[in-house]
């Protein structure tokens, strides 16, 4: 079990490596002169030239990316072209609202996919499961933001029960952090709570076709106990992996729902860095959230040994 | 994809006139299958894929015949009716630079076409060679799998962000930097699809009869992986639609000069609270179109597999 873990941690390193070699390269894959590229249309050959000197691409590409490299791995992530300021200290500004966001969304979507895909396969072609799947197919084509507006005109500007948009820090109380909260996390989780319930149905449908269930059932267990524990238990692995690749949805998501919702997270920080090509802030977000979610993926297959003790590889 | 001799035998025997020997001793299990022939046929197994491709040639109608469908230029300033309610000579309304918003909405239905089919098209061939490749030949296995994985680690509106972040806004660019986000997905799938293929015995026996690698993979790969391959290719082309929108929505996708549902919303972004109707309407068209494409991907899918019909 050890040995699994521990082969499984050694894989993401090239995985992690590959997503760092075409961070580090876009800049060069693009076609024209980098530097003129991030100057922009009003630049001076003075404002080039301090951006050259700045990425130092005066020297080899293999010196400059062995040398970036080794800097991220020191938690370095190089320097904003348009504030100055380091993108380590930017990214440390603006992650509270981001993983606020996030974590919010995650619990929301999972607590409420899961129990409607349970409900689907436990009503397999009645009304209920129809109502479920429908929602579904609704939840993958209405994209992001137009949820948001939907969301945010109708609980905002017309019953004003909610506030329209911004961000309140968890320090200033749990409410307050939460109630700013409510819209953009069901705006985010809408595609996500599609996915989740998608497949737990699907899951339960062939989990509930066991025989084991229906010796359960023979025995007297509840429906309750039967589906939360005999059933969702051994449905539990293809969900969770699913939770874990639907977080690239909530990453993309999120860079919209905080500029409709105006939060000054994470997503408003790439907005404004691609506004004004700010290159290495993209590069520092990207390759963060990439990383996260490498290692969130990772977390997720070493829990797979304790939900499903036969995994042993 | 159904067997052509099936259908035809259930509907002869369902046929009044037409005896069939020893039938009636036989208990009625099965009810007999009446296989509805033709576009009605397909429209009734399938009404919900049905509706999608109606919308959608809706859409690909109104984004062919733009110029004649009541429209005016899409870019034409007027300052002096900026920000008018939809009315009689305004259906949907002006923006804040006095635009006909029904006539940008319809020109923008030009770009999402147009960069949903290239995507979808060009992710496909691409993923379906790099598919092809890492499936045959394991030397290269390794490292293109590894560059796949990398790939896919990056969230794809992030990826597309960062590769339009590099260049100016245009419609070909954001085709290609949608296109590059989605190849893995599509490699995936393909290698997945050959590697199972090439454990089969009559992939086997097609090698031991001295067929080439080529004729192989025209003969016996291609044909399996279409299925597989044109649902993904539909749901490539939904995705895409959304990440254009999305794009133009940050400001880094189609420039702005040219109408895109993405952008007519994002320019409809500072006035949402006082006029709702400019960003209504590209959304509006946006949902439906990708709630189409989506129903189409739904259908084909049932269609090709029908036991993943049941499941999911």
């Amino acid at each position: 079990m050890l040995a699994y873990a521990g082969r499984r941690v050694l894989a993401t390193i090239p995985v992690m490596a590959v997503v760092a070699l075409f961070v580090f390269s876009l800049l060069y894959i693009a076609p024209g002169d980098p530097a003129a590229i991030i100057a922009g249309d009003q630049a001076t050959p003075d404002d080039i030239a301090r951006i050259r000197a700045t990425l130092g691409l005066d020297r080899p590409f293999l010196v400059r990316f062995g040398e970036w490299s080794w800097r991220i791995l020191q938690g370095d992530l190089g320097t904003s072209i348009f504030t100055a300021l380091p993108v380590t200290a930017l990214i440390r500004q603006r992650i509270e609202p981001t993983l606020s966001l996030m974590v919010v969304t995650l619990i929301l979507s999972v607590g409420v996919a899961v129990p409607l895909g349970v409900a689907a396969a436990w009503k397999a072609g009645t009304l209920v499961d129809r109502l479920v799947m429908t929602l579904a197919v609704l939840g993958f084509s209405v994209p992001v933001f137009v949820i948001s507006y939907l969301l945010a005109y109708v609980f905002a500007l017309e019953l004003e029960w909610l506030p329209v948009q911004g961000y309140t820090p968890i320090a200033s109380g749990l409410w307050p952090w939460f109630r700013n909260l409510i819209l953009p996390s069901i705006a985010l989780g809408s595609v996500y709570v599609a996915l989740i319930a998608r497949i737990t149905r699907a899951t339960m449908l062939e989990v509930l076709a066991q025989d084991y269930i229906k010796t359960a059932a023979a025995k007297g267990v509840g429906s309750r106990g039967l589906l939360f524990v005999h059933a969702l238990k051994n449905a539990a692995v293809p969900i969770v992996t699913v939770i874990g690749l639907g977080i690239a949805l909530l990453i993309g998501g999120a860079v919209v729902t905080e500029s409709v919702f105006v939060i000054p997270g994470l997503g408003r920080l790439t907005v404004d860095a691609i506004l004004r090509r700010d290159y290495p802030v993209i590069q520092g977000v990207v390759l963060l959230f990439s990383f996260c979610y490498v290692l969130v993926n990772l977390g997720i297959d070493l829990t797979y040994m304790l939900l499903d003790p036969r995994i042993r590889y | 994809m159904s067997p052509p001799g099936a259908p035809d035998l259930a509907a002869a025997a369902a046929a009044p006139g037409i005896a069939v020997a020893a039938a009636p001793d036989l208990p009625d299990i099965f009810p007999p299958v009446v296989r509805r022939r033709g576009l009605r046929g397909v429209v009734a197994r399938h009404p919900a894929a049905a509706i999608g491709v109606a919308i959608l040639l809706l859409m690909l109608l109104a984004a062919l015949l733009a110029p004649v469908l009541f429209t005016v230029d899409p870019t034409a300033l007027a300052p002096s009716r900026r920000t008018r309610l939809p009315s009689a000579q305004y259906w949907f309304g002006t923006d804040m630079l006095g635009r006909d918003i029904y006539s940008r909405v319809i020109y923008g239905a030009r770009v999402s076409l147009v960069v949903g089919f290239s995507v979808a098209a060009l992710a496909s061939a691409i993923g379906l060679a790099i598919g092809l490749v890492s499936g045959f030949v394991r030397v290269l296995d390794g490292i293109v799998m590894r560059v796949m994985d990398g790939l896919m680690s990056i969230p794809p509106i992030l990826l597309a962000v960062a590769l339009m972040a590099l260049t100016r806004g245009s419609v070909g660019n954001v085709v290609a930097a949608i296109t590059i986000a989605e190849i893995p997905r599509v490699a995936r799938l393909v290698r997945g699809v050959v590697l199972s293929l090439r454990e089969q015995p009559y992939v086997d026996g097609a090698v031991a009869s001295g067929s080439t690698v080529p004729a192989i993979i025209w003969r016996h790969i291609l044909p399996n992986t279409l299925a597989p391959l044109s649902v993904q290719a539909t749901y490539i082309c939904a995705s895409a639609m959304i990440t254009e929108a999305i794009l133009s929505f940050i400001g880094a996708g189609t420039p702005p000069t040219t109408p895109s549902w993405g952008n007519i919303m994002a320019e409809g972004r500072a006035l949402w609270q006082v006029k709702p109707t400019i960003v209504f309407f590209p959304a509006l068209f946006l949902s439906l179109t990708v709630l189409a494409v989506n129903l189409v991907g739904d259908g084909l899918r049932d269609a090709l597999d029908p036991r993943m019909a049941k499941r999911l």
